[in-house]
């Protein structure tokens, strides 16, 4: 039977030969992880049921990242928690601060994350492993416990469906731009216990930080993993990281697909989400004097090195406009070094711009970076909900790097060639 | 397993920000999440909410993060049940997962009303509006996954069992 890359994946982890859509299946997990936030329930769950030891202590990762480094003592309490489950277990894989990051970037920056991967975290957006070929989801703490006590997991097979994307890309116009016009046009459920599955000929040019980006927002349309095809840009990413071996799959030429959504991407320009949600994705030409607060630039979504090399390509020579705070936080400690080494945060303070230690922070209104009543911000960060970074009456306008830098020294929402 | 309550009704695409706002995830504290659950919608309804109430709402509830912290601070609060058109993902699994009962109903999502009162025939997955005098219908849950909610979620349940096994031996 022909299959999709995702269901060749669960079949491969499964024992089997085929799986079919909404099959109840149990996988063999490759890798599980949990963060400041999720891992104390789950290592509370673990507890419970009664499991001494972890399945494997080298295909777990806890990464404290969400409220560190820790902004108060009930968050430093919640920190230590995973740092002592990290020791009692001899966990390969704990990242403290300064050695750490942003858990969706670091992982596979680590090479810890892999093509063919069953991989879930306590973490919704785990999905941005996808971007390498693997199947990667996110979880509540209890499955994370239930993986880590038996390095298995059931799930039911997701229908897929195919993003075809053609065309050229305009400048300025990335992955962080693919995922929200995508879901501009199928809405935040509109992938609900869904595969999406991206390709394409620009998918098939389009750098691994962009694939990530992608990826990331999958749950954003409601989606169970988005997953691309690994290939040469695969393989270049993976090469010198890999950690463990790893399988290659692709989807059959013939694999049925529940929907093929076919878009030509050549005429579009960069994309924002309005508040309060996803969905509302209007192109920046559209958009006229909306006057900002903050700028975030940073997160899961958009904090790797090419996208600080996007923002300081904007910034440099320029300041951030008067009446703006500007916030750039690389997503973990080996992209602030090769940015200190570019010179991009010598780019980023000479703009006044404020350079924070990696961190998820500000994205969900946890620290560095609150909202107050009536404040407006453009992040490149993956939700936009009422009082996502802050007050309830705070508003979020999502966008990929480039719109964030520009909008940052003019002061309000911009295309980069406007500035 | 039977319900009552009153209705407690939001919309579509309530998300895990609105149920428990990330600033309370400095505790795993059933308790003191449910004080603050669904606060930014309306700061008074984790005090008014009697318990056994029924939150009903429209489709993709629970979306957004993987935070089980969001079924807890909802059973914290004292609610029976989540009935809505349907649910996100991850947290469809949270639920059962934390022990709060949850049911699939577009006929329920789209006619109950505010303050309506409800009852709920788990087993057969039936409910029944009190003061519209109407009837929907859900998926029913089966007898084993109610028994995992009567556990108090999946790990409870396993002790639970592995308890029972023991004794089997």
């Amino acid at each position: 039977m022909a299959m999709t890359i995702s269901e060749k994946i669960l079949a491969a982890h499964a024992g089997k030969t085929e799986v079919h859509p909404d099959e109840l299946i149990e996988a063999k997990v490759d890798f599980a992880l949990g963060n400041d936030i999720t891992a104390p329930l789950a290592i509370e769950a673990f507890r419970q049921s009664g499991a001494e030891k972890v399945f494997d202590r080298d295909r777990i990762a806890l990464v404290p990242d969400h409220f560190v480094p820790n902004k108060d003592i009930a968050s430093a309490m919640q920190a230590k928690i995973l740092r002592d489950f990290a020791r009692e277990q001899g966990l390969t894989y704990y990242f403290e601060v300064g050695r750490a990051g942003i858990e969706h970037a670091l992982l596979p920056e680590q090479g810890l994350v892999l093509p063919g991967d069953v991989v879930i975290g306590a973490d919704s957006h785990t999905c941005t492993y996808g971007a390498l070929g693997a199947f990667a989801t996110g979880v509540g703490s209890t499955d994370l416990a239930a993986a880590m006590v038996t390095g298995k997991i059931w799930f039911r097979v997701p229908h897929s469906l195919k993003f075809v994307f053609r065309g050229k890309r305009r400048r300025w116009f990335g992955g962080k731009d693919l995922i929200l016009y995508t879901i501009g046009k199928i809405g935040v459920d509109g992938a609900r216990y869904r595969a999406m599955e991206f390709a394409g000929e620009v998918i098939e040019e389009l750098p691994m930080s962009d694939r990530f980006s992608m990826c990331n927002m999958a749950i954003e349309a409601g989606a169970k993993v988005g997953i691309v095809a690994p290939d040469s840009i695969t393989e270049a990413y993976i090469t010198g990281r890999a950690k463990r071996g790893y399988q290659v799959f692709q989807s059959d030429p013939d694999a049925f697909y529940e929907t093929v959504y076919d878009w030509d991407v050549s005429e579009l320009e960069p994309m924002v989400a309005l508040p309060h949600s996803p969905e509302k994705v209007l192109p920046v030409t559209e958009l006229s004097e909306i006057a900002i607060d903050q700028v975030v630039i940073g997160s899961c979504t958009n904090g790797r090195l090419e996208d600080l090399r996007q923002a300081a390509e904007i910034l440099k020579g320029r300041k951030v406009a008067r009446d703006v705070r500007c916030i750039i936080i690389p997503a973990t400690q080996e992209i602030y070094r090769q940015a200190l080494a570019e010179g991009l945060i010598e780019t980023f303070v000479a703009a006044e711009a404020a350079v924070s230690t990696p961190t998820c922070g500000p994205c969900l209104g946890g620290h560095m970076g609150i909202l107050a009543a009536g404040e407006r911000a453009v992040a490149t960060t993956n939700r936009n909900f009422p009082g996502r970074m802050g007050h309830i009456d705070s508003e979020v306008y999502l966008s990929n790097p480039p719109v964030a830098a520009a909008s940052a020294v003019a002061g309000r929402i911009v295309h980069p060639d406007e500035v | 397993m039977k319900i009552k309550g009153k209705a407690w009704k939001f919309g579509d695409d309530v998300d895990t920000d609105a149920i428990i706002p990330a600033r309370y995830l400095v505790t795993t504290d059933p308790q003191v999440l449910a004080a603050h659950c669904m606060e930014d919608a309306d700061p008074e309804f984790a005090r008014k909410v009697s318990r056994g109430d029924i939150l009903v709402a429209g489709k993709n509830f629970g979306c957004g993060s993987s935070r089980e912290h969001a079924p807890i601070a909802i059973k914290g609060a004292g609610l029976s049940c989540v009935i809505a058109h349907s649910f996100a993902r991850i947290f469809y699994r949270n639920a059962f997962n934390t022990g709060l009962l949850i049911l699939e109903s577009p006929e329920a999502a789209a006619s109950v009303q505010a303050g309506d009162e409800l009852e709920v025939e788990v087993d057969s997955g039936t409910i029944v509006n009190v003061t519209r005098r109407q009837t929907y219908r859900a998926q029913p849950v089966p007898p084993f996954m109610q028994d995992l909610l009567q556990a108090g979620g999946l790990m409870p349940y396993v002790r639970q069992q592995a308890k029972t096994g023991e004794k089997r031996s």
